[in-house]
């Protein structure tokens, strides 16, 4: 039962795969590839839980009470603000690449041309 | 290839790395064990050594400050890729000006619309500065307080069809914001060089409790900040199409 | 330390129960073809997401996740369907195949 976070994630993983492989949408597949960064958030989040821990803000318990790890936190917390741009990123490839063939549907497209 | 072919070599491939995945997380220390000693000491030692109650900001802006500087130019790039994609063929394609258009018919917000957004709007900016100013002591920090402050300026565009002020030139502006926030990161790492040792060494005095502890980790919250927002809004912008913007009605 | 984390179960049950809806919410996401309607299904997906990283005690990451996953990546998501189906309306009245297959419109839906 305690495998139950790190099934969820594979479980994302392969979800977010599978939205990517069949998608006939350029947008479509973006978002798809955001759930499958939400697994990792998951793994990282899940590795530093300890039960019945705190979360690490000291600001109204003394230190030294036992709390999850801080370090997966700032990982992810980094990770989530900077991969929203990344999207964007994609998106704009999206829309230029929209512009370039006329459509979003990636079967259609034919070679890139400088 | 037919699709079908694709679809069932898509099938193997994934469920082969769904066993890898598997075995590999069952190796793991079962979920709620955690056996690190970094995590450990670190949380231990937030307090003490910098003053600052909010583990996981020290972690980011201090101990491992460095992996914050590479994050936010990954930021700060995706941003320039951003605008070198959509910026380019702007003039040159027919037709851009009848998406301007389109855009540009739709009607503009109703008077109470406008009304709700100029009263939601400052208290958003107002959240924001504050989960910015308190990052090293309560849970938030530059990057969260830095998308609640886009959040507030997104507010106030979509409510009133208009993102700044009159007088300020707002896609300057931002990217500006921008700039400034990820340079001065730079320049809080060069601080610590200056004083003598290594580069984002915490070097401005710790105070005991309160707003002004934790040495560098408020500046470097603020200057996140202002690079988070300002890259947010810059890639809303774009997307937007700037023309809509330039001129402020 | 290993007594007292074997006396209390590891997985509470708000977990296991946000755990399974985010697995709902990720099958969700992926199975909506439409970008407009996914954009609405991953705002609620980011929300549970960062349901679920306060019940894992992460309540910056939670902060960041709501306001990333339910406020700037629809906005993202709807800016850039808006500026492409303004180019397929035009395409499709031209004549040419368009993507989504629904020209509309150009004027007839807000920003």
């Amino acid at each position: 039962m305690s495998f139950l976070p790190y099934a969820v994630a594979v479980w994302l993983f392969v979800v977010g795969l599978w939205g990517v492989v069949t998608s006939r949408n350029l947008i479509h597949l973006v978002i798809c590839l955001t759930v499958v960064q939400a697994s990792t958030y998951i793994v990282l989040l899940g590795i530093g839980y300890r039960t019945g821990a705190a979360a690490p803000i000291f600001a109204d318990i003394p230190t030294g009470t036992p709390t999850v790890d801080p370090v997966v936190q700032a990982l992810t917390l980094t990770d989530v603000v900077v991969e929203a741009t990344v999207v964007a990123l994609l998106l704009a490839l999206a829309v230029q690449a929209e512009r370039r063939f006329g459509t979003l549907d990636p079967k259609e497209f034919g070679a890139l041309r400088g | 290839m037919s699709r079908r072919v694709r679809l069932a070599i898509f099938g193997v491939g994934v469920a082969g790395l769904a066993a890898l995945l598997v075995w590999g997380l069952a190796g793991l220390p079962d979920f709620g064990n955690y056996q690190g000693r970094y995590g450990r000491i670190v949380a231990r030692s937030s307090v003490p050594q910098r003053k600052a109650t909010d583990a996981v900001t020290v972690v980011t802006f201090d101990y491992r400050g460095f992996d914050t500087l590479g994050e936010e130019f990954i930021l700060f790039i995706s941003v320039i890729g951003v605008l070198a994609l959509l910026r380019t063929h702007r003039d040159t394609e027919e037709g851009d000006d009848l998406e301007v258009e389109a855009i540009r018919r739709a009607p503009p917000p109703s008077e109470s619309l406008a009304l709700l957004g100029r009263v939601l709007a400052p208290l958003v900016l107002v959240l924001g500065i504050y989960i910015v100013a308190h990052g090293h002591l309560t849970p938030g920090g530059g990057f969260a307080g830095g998308v609640v402050l886009a959040a507030g300026l997104l507010v106030l565009y979509l409510t009133t069809g208009r993102i700044a002020l009159r007088r300020i030139r707002p896609v300057e502006t931002f990217e500006a914001v921008e700039a400034v926030g990820s340079f001065g990161f730079v320049l809080i790492g060069i601080g610590g060089l200056i004083a003598g040792a290594q580069f984002l060494h915490n070097f401005l005095p710790l105070g005991s409790s309160g707003l002004l502890t934790g040495g560098t980790i408020p500046l470097a919250n603020v200057s996140v900040g202002l690079a988070v927002a300002g890259g947010v809004i810059t890639v809303l912008s774009e997307l937007l199409d700037q023309r809509l913007l330039r001129r402020a009605r | 330390m290993t007594a007292a984390a074997a006396a209390t179960p590891a997985l509470t049950a708000l977990q296991a129960v946000l755990l399974l809806a985010v697995a709902a919410g990720g099958l969700a996401v992926a199975a909506t073809r439409d970008p407009v309607r996914q954009a609405i299904v991953a705002s609620v997906f980011g929300l549970l997401l960062a349901a679920l990283f306060f019940a894992f005690q992460a309540p910056d990451v939670a902060l960041s996740e709501i306001t990333v996953g339910t406020v700037a990546l629809p906005a993202m998501i709807l800016l850039a369907v808006a500026r492409t189906r303004a180019r397929a309306a035009r395409a499709g009245a031209a004549g040419q195949r368009t993507g989504d297959g629904r020209p509309r419109n150009p004027g007839s839906e807000p920003t």
